[in-house]
């Protein structure tokens, strides 16, 4: 069952349509409904090793759905603490619930200035009205 | 495929359907300067019979090995192909088998597919196969590429004893791939685990053939320990031929297994079009290149066939594709696959055996005839270097007027081997040829 169109508030936003939720010096990392819509139906989620480092612009995964295989884009740099378990076992978790239970990874921020650079939801709203 | 000509009547009701009053007319836009005036210098056409004959003439100026004796390989077998090859793959529906843009709707073809599949992991013990690629070179480069994402390092090591051409469309691929490429030296015509073990810290891959270039038996399964111990993966290139007599690459812990697929089904053909086959355990799925057929159910619960994974292929996954090969070589691999269930586990194993033997024979006839094995401490499989005094490109030339090829000059790629020729014995071979070779070698 996926999930209805939104984009919360609370997040900060890549233009590559992927989300952060910062939270001191750590973020969890998503895609967002935009994306997860475009892809359809996750099939496979290529997930980093815990303790990888990710580079803000840079894949740090893959997701696959029945008909394509796209890069996930670091929207923040640091050091992988966590890889969601459940979206690797279940893919279309992300379908289902792209913001909460369908998160990717939960990194340590090498650079918390980064975040300044990110879009808040109304410039995300924008790029997405603009594809 | 018919050949439809055009008549004088069709070509008039095409003009009339665009308008225009003669094929003169087409050409109206071209301004006269740069047009040809005349007649083509051209010989007159010759009628069918008389064209016939002349090709005939040129195609009798080709010698292959069912005319004269030969003694080549180097990585092109001649071996036997049953009758049974050509007549399955004549059939119209197999003959014209391409790329399968809208592949479901060719369950067949799928399903040859699938049984080649089925083949090749059986023949490797590897888990996954994909449904071929375009040559024994081309695989081994796919397998740097598997090894590069899925190790995240960026050097590969290749023994020196692997197939030069092999080796060659390595260090083609490597650089625009992001990859090193290190040679690991031979010692006395085959490996030395220890150097490999080496060469292999941080590496992404250790390829190496088995048996190798100069045909002898590599310690394959410390070559791949010594892979394994450095977290490289261990790929081995190997002759499918061999694989009746020796262990499957899956069997002493290689990652991936590649291989020419030529010998097993298909002619020398002037060395090609063949096929390569890469199969590999089922933790590199993903990155495989290239098409996988898999087996499943349609919805009314009967078995079907269809192509999986294909959104990492190029059609939809553009410059980062698994694969940027067009190519498809269905129709040889298919070879392969009539090949080697024709054959079938027990005759595999005798073809080999039989290839081993005459080898031997080969071997004793020629050092009973004088000449030095240039690697005498050496296991061998079908294929041996032999020295021959002088240099073997010499020797070569001389044996040819005789109608005898004896086999492959080393010295084009060893260092050190001028005098050395890599002779290659299969089952096609009878002790009367290897006889004449004997005596036209030792003279």
């Amino acid at each position: 069952m996926s999930a209805t169109e939104s984009y919360p508030g609370e997040l900060k936003y890549h233009r590559e349509h992927d989300w952060a939720r910062i939270d001191g010096e750590e973020a969890v990392l998503g895609i967002t409904w935009f994306a997860q819509d475009a892809l359809g139906e996750l099939v496979h989620y290529e997930a980093p090793e815990g303790g990888a480092a990710v580079t803000k612009d840079q894949p740090y995964g893959e997701v696959e759905s029945v008909k394509a295989v796209s890069d996930v884009i670091a929207p923040l740099s640091g050091e992988v603490l966590e890889v969601n378990g459940k979206v690797v076992d279940a893919p279309e978790t992300v379908n289902e619930d792209p913001y909460g239970e369908g998160w990717l990874v939960r990194i340590r921020l090498s650079d918390p200035s980064e975040v300044q650079s990110l879009l808040d939801v109304e410039a995300y709203r924008q790029v997405v009205a603009e594809q | 495929m018919s050949y439809l000509s055009v008549t004088e009547a069709d070509r008039e009701a095409m003009l009339a359907a665009i308008g225009a009053a003669s094929v003169e007319d087409l050409f109206s836009d071209i301004p006269p300067g740069v047009r040809f005036e005349g007649d083509l210098a051209l010989e007159p056409a010759l009628s069918e019979q008389e064209l016939t004959a002349h090709l005939e003439s040129l195609a009798a100026q080709n010698v292959d090995a069912t005319r004269e004796v030969s003694f080549l390989g180097a990585g092109i077998y001649d071996h036997y192909v049953p009758a049974v090859v050509d007549a399955v793959l004549q059939r119209g529906e197999l003959l014209t088998a391409y790329t399968p843009y809208q592949p479901e709707l060719s369950q067949g073809i799928l399903q040859a597919i699938f049984e080649y599949q089925t083949v090749i992991c059986e023949l490797t013990g590897m888990d996954v196969s994909n449904a071929s690629g375009y040559d024994g070179t081309t695989v081994a480069a796919d397998a740097c590429y598997i090894a590069k994402h899925a190790t995240g390092r960026s050097k590969v090591v290749v023994t020196e004893a692997t197939n030069p051409q092999v080796r060659q469309v390595v260090k083609t691929y490597a650089p625009g791939f992001g990859l090193e490429v290190v040679e690991v030296p031979h010692e006395g015509g085959a490996t030395d685990p220890e150097a490999v073990r080496r060469a292999a810290v941080d590496a992404a891959c250790v390829i190496f053939q088995h048996p190798n270039a100069f045909g002898c038996l590599e310690p394959a399964p410390d070559l791949a320990a010594a892979a394994n111990d450095a977290e490289a993966i261990a790929v081995a290139h190997v002759d499918p031929m061999s694989l009746g007599v020796l262990e499957a690459p899956g069997n002493y812990d290689c990652g991936i297994a590649i291989g020419e697929g030529q010998g097993a089904g298909n002619y020398q053909s002037f060395a090609g079009p063949h096929y390569g086959f890469l199969a590999a355990r089922s933790e590199f799925t993903r990155r495989m290149p290239g098409r996988i057929v898999g087996e499943t159910v349609d919805a009314a619960g009967e078995r079907g066939y269809v192509l999986t994974l294909q959104t990492r292929e190029q059609h939809i996954r553009r410059e980062k594709a698994t694969s940027n090969i067009t190519t498809n070589q269905t129709l040889l691999a298919l070879a392969g696959l009539v090949y080697l269930s024709w054959l079938g586990p027990q005759s595999l194993q005798e073809v080999g055996e039989t290839c081993m033997s005459l080898a031997r024979y080969a071997q004793d006839r020629l050092t009973g005839a004088g000449l030095e094995l240039a690697f005498s401490e050496r296991t061998t499989f079908k294929e041996f270097a032999v020295r021959v005094g002088r240099n073997a490109k010499d020797v070569i030339r001389e044996a040819r007027a005789e109608g005898i090829h004896p086999g492959y000059a080393l010295g084009r790629d060893y260092a050190g081997l001028d005098d050395a020729i890599l002779v290659s014995v299969t089952e096609r071979r009878t002790t009367d040829e290897i006889d004449r070779l004997a005596a036209v070698l030792s003279r």
